[in-house]
């Protein structure tokens, strides 16, 4: 049986899944709940400042993109930082600590972009006996227009000076919070690292309008006739996450800094990639706002099955395993040469292959009268839609032709060898340097 | 004392008013909007897609189920009834099951088709009871068509050269247009009077006449209609019913089924619609099966549906079959009636069992009855017809008729497979070829 338990940047947890910082852990009666139906940690939703705590709107706060059967594919939020006393959040934490000792506990904060704001509040928040910091510095609305979360997060400057006090103000371990709203997430991610952070967790939620409403003509959620941008998250920004998590993870001078995975985590299968990709371990929520706490239960079982089948005994066995394989474009081989197959038992005849092949691509699938489809080997060039678009999952494959197989479309037999665009004649760096 | 499933005889009452409604409720109730959009989110929108192919009248299946599922189901009941103007009714009547739900690569891939049929009444309905009719007549042409026949060829004929800006006069023998919808059709299939309000959703369109009663060879004659119009659409149904040809047919209690569907449907107090106690219904068609479910909903204690080949020869398709049977009717099979037994009324009637090609069996079987409906099949009536073929009226591709001016489809004409569907495409082609022939 895999050993789950997790240590990620020293802090110990029974296991990599963590609840993000975010409403399911605003209070103590959720992150009971959450311990006891399994998570391994939680970041508390970010404490502000002492003193009256910032107000929510009181209309809605999430808008949502749905795929087939309503299933919820993107969220998005306008809820702010914890709108309870800070004084209450540390009580809660300090009791929900004192109970679970074994599980992780992180404070999330946001506080102005003072050193004495930051000095003076985190040693306050490490008396409640939290295993470390995260640094919202993601948040996109509201509290940015404020000066803080992604405003912060948009200046590595920032991010660096900030992460530096905090380092200076506390022992603890401090996980910085990046938001993807910037163009290259290698220059907040460096900062951070500069400024000495133990970790980095990403992504935060990005910009995002969710949907317009045509009959009042404003965005949702709409507040009394108005709307503004939220954060995005859920299933929908998974490939955007994981590709920031692996621009780090590959990055020369971050590779060492250990990486908290963030960014539609919904399945066992999901925290697999993101932590194949360099994350140490992933943080999830809107899994959970969408199907409730239990959904842990699926992604420990589902991970434990897998690491079994795979041989790897605990989850550092894994981490990071798939980014030596993520690379630029142009050391792809492209002697390398496959081509789609369709499984005629499989196929249900639909034709989505068909319409998209011939509509959008390359014209290589050849329907007959009895709507048999066969993929023309002259004409495929392996773009992969045909696959994408199949309703039947396996039913088209794509099939790698050895070397020394004749490739039909171009008339040219298979080369053994690697041969990228840095050296293929077509490039014209290669013809300007003969 | 009030009549019971257990009282002899053909018998009014035999359940309460509240039984009779509940049994008598709608088949398929309407899909509410949460059940359409799951039904829709399982179409793939395919290519040239099966179902579409599978409908007689060529409905843009994938399109207007994502019509629905784009939260306009208007714009679907649009693409159903610009194919089909009697979609209301085709997404109720028609055997989806052997048409566009069996070629469903949903059915192939899970057997469980995209509920086609249902989607579509959903759009249908919601446009029609909006009240709106979406089509516009084209600028009138001066020219008249008579239609012979207010069922589906003929309403499905008159529209679209309504549409076309033709004056249309339809001419029915019975007192309301309608057809086989009013008068043919299980009821739990078009409740609260549906086939009526179609039709006068369909009138909406302008430019066409009704006129009932009016009954070819009593009063129109063929010749007449073609002296007097541009040009003729025949589509009077098959008005005979086929006889048994048995001694003891002329019994009390033996009906014709088509006869006995007919008084269901128009009867105003089900309650007071007689039943026999022991119903058997001979014959394996659809008239069969509506005849022997509705019996047994009226509340006969024991009906019997005898047909005299094997299940699969039956015209009726599974899913009716099943319903059937699930409703109670028992089906026998390679049965053929041989004798109606009784003293004035019906007692018994008797049965010789056969192959799948009828060769006698030797053995017999006698089953109680005292209600025997005869549903083995309709013909073709009248004289001074165009020429026939096999007892039906022989059409071209688009329905013309030996006479020249004169179109046919529907029941009536050769060719088809007696559904309301294919009667309604068989309109609406003789109908664009009518359209043609005089704006030519």
């Amino acid at each position: 049986m895999a050993d789950l338990t997790s240590d990620f940047i020293g802090i110990k947890s029974p296991n990599p899944f963590w609840l993000a910082s975010a409403p399911p852990t605003d209070k103590e009666y959720n992150v009971r709940r959450a311990f006891e139906a399994g998570w391994g940690g939680v970041v508390w939703k970010t404490l502000g400042e002492a003193g009256p705590p910032v107000v929510n709107v009181n209309g809605p706060r999430y808008g949502a993109i749905h795929g087939a059967d309503r299933r919820l594919l993107g969220l998005n939020n306008i809820e702010l930082i914890t709108d309870r006393p800070l004084e209450v959040n540390l009580e809660e934490m300090a009791r929900v600590k004192r109970d679970y000792p074994d599980h992780a506990l992180i404070a999330s904060v946001m506080v102005p972009c003072e050193e004495k704001a930051w000095k003076d509040i985190l040693p306050v928040i490490a008396e409640t006996g939290c295993d470390g910091f995260e640094l919202n510095f993601g948040c996109p609305h509201g509290m940015a227009e404020r000066g803080m979360g992604s405003a912060v997060g948009q200046v590595p400057e920032y991010i660096e000076m900030v992460t530096r006090w905090a380092k200076e103000a506390t022992p603890l371990p401090v996980i910085v919070k990046l938001t993807p709203n910037i163009t290259n997430i290698l220059y907040p991610a460096t900062a951070a690292f500069n400024g000495g952070a133990d970790a980095v967790s990403l992504i935060n939620t990005i910009n995002s309008i969710t949907n317009v409403n045509l009959d009042a003509m404003c965005p949702e959620p709409m507040i009394d006739g108005k709307g503004t941008h939220g954060g995005y998250c859920g299933p929908a920004v998974k490939p955007i996450a994981m590709n920031m998590v692996a621009e780090i993870a590959r990055n020369p001078e971050t590779a060492t800094l250990p990486i908290s995975g963030i960014g539609g985590i919904t399945t066992w299968r999901d925290a697999a990639e993101f932590m194949a990709l360099g994350a140490g371990n992933v943080q999830v929520c809107t899994a959970a706002m969408t199907y409730g706490f239990k959904i842990v239960q699926e992604m420990i079982s589902g991970l434990s099955q897998w690491m079994d089948e795979k041989g790897y005994e605990s989850t550092a066995d894994f981490v990071g395993m798939a980014t030596p394989n993520v690379t630029d474009w142009q050391y792809l081989n492209l002697n390398h040469i496959t081509k789609a197959e369709i499984n005629q038992d499989d196929c249900i005849k639909c034709g989505r292959c068909y319409a998209a092949c011939e509509d959008t691509s390359h014209q290589a699938i050849a329907m007959s009268e009895d709507r048999v489809f066969t993929v023309k080997d002259d004409e495929c060039v392996a773009c992969n839609l045909c696959v994408n678009v199949c309703p039947v999952d396996g039913c088209i494959t794509m099939r790698t032709l050895a070397p020394g197989e004749m490739d039909e479309r171009t008339g040219q037999p298979v080369s053994g060898d690697y041969g990228n665009w840095l050296a293929h004649p077509n490039n014209p760096s290669v013809t300007a340097a003969e | 004392m009030s009549k019971t499933p257990y009282s002899e005889g053909i018998q009014a009452g035999r359940l309460s008013p509240a039984e009779l409604a509940e049994n008598f409720g709608d088949l398929h109730p309407r899909l509410d909007d949460h059940e359409a959009l799951v039904a829709a989110d399982r179409c793939y929108f395919c290519h040239d897609a099966p179902c579409m192919t599978a409908c007689p009248t060529d409905i843009d299946i994938p399109l207007f189920i994502r019509q629905i599922a784009t939260g306009t189901p208007e714009a679907a009941a649009k693409t159903i009834l610009s194919q089909n103007i009697l979609g209301g009714m085709c997404a109720r009547v028609c055997p989806t099951e052997t048409l566009c739900e069996e070629v469903c690569v949903r059915e192939v891939a899970e057997g469980k088709p995209v509920i086609i049929g249902q989607l579509q009444r959903y759009a249908t309905d919601r446009l029609m009871a909006a009240g709106d009719h979406p089509f516009e007549r084209a600028a009138p042409t001066g020219k008249t068509v008579a239609v012979v026949g207010a069922g589906p060829a003929g309403l499905a004929c008159a529209h679209r050269l309504a549409m076309h800006g033709h004056d249309v006069t339809v001419y029915d023998a019975r007192a309301k247009a309608g057809g086989l919808n009013e008068y043919g059709i299980a009821a739990y299939k078009a409740v609260d009077g549906f086939a009526r309000a179609e039709v006068d959703w369909l009138l909406k369109i302008g430019g066409i006449t009704v006129e009932t009663g009016r009954k070819l060879g009593d009063g129109l004659t063929l010749d007449g209609l073609k002296a007097d119009f541009d040009a003729v659409f025949l589509g009077v149904g098959l008005g005979g019913v086929n006889a048994l040809r048995l001694e003891g047919e002329d019994r009390d209690g033996v009906l014709d089924a088509v006869d006995f569907i007919a008084d269901l449907r128009q009867a105003d107090d089900l309650a007071a619609l007689g039943v026999g106690r022991d119903v058997v219904v001979i014959g394996g068609g659809m008239t069969a099966i509506d005849a022997a479910v509705q019996a047994k909903l009226l509340g006969a204690l024991n009906v019997t549906l005898a047909y005299r080949r094997g299940r699969d020869r039956m015209n009726a398709s599974r899913f009716e079959q099943d319903l059937a049977t699930s409703k109670g009717v028992r089906i026998i099979t390679n049965a053929s009636p041989v004798a109606i037994h009784g003293n004035g009324a019906v007692r018994e009637i008797e049965f010789a069992y056969s192959d799948d090609d009828l060769n006698p069996t030797g053995q017999s079987v006698r089953i109680p009855a005292d209600q025997v409906l005869k549903a083995i099949g309709q013909s073709l009536q009248g004289d001074g017809l165009p020429e026939l073929e096999g007892g039906k009226i022989k059409v071209s591709d688009t329905g013309r008729t030996s006479v020249a001016g004169v179109w046919a489809g529907g029941d009536c004409a050769l060719g088809g497979d007696d559904l309301t569907v294919t009667a309604v495409a068989e309109g609406r082609d003789a109908a664009e070829d009518i359209h043609a022939t005089l704006t030519a």
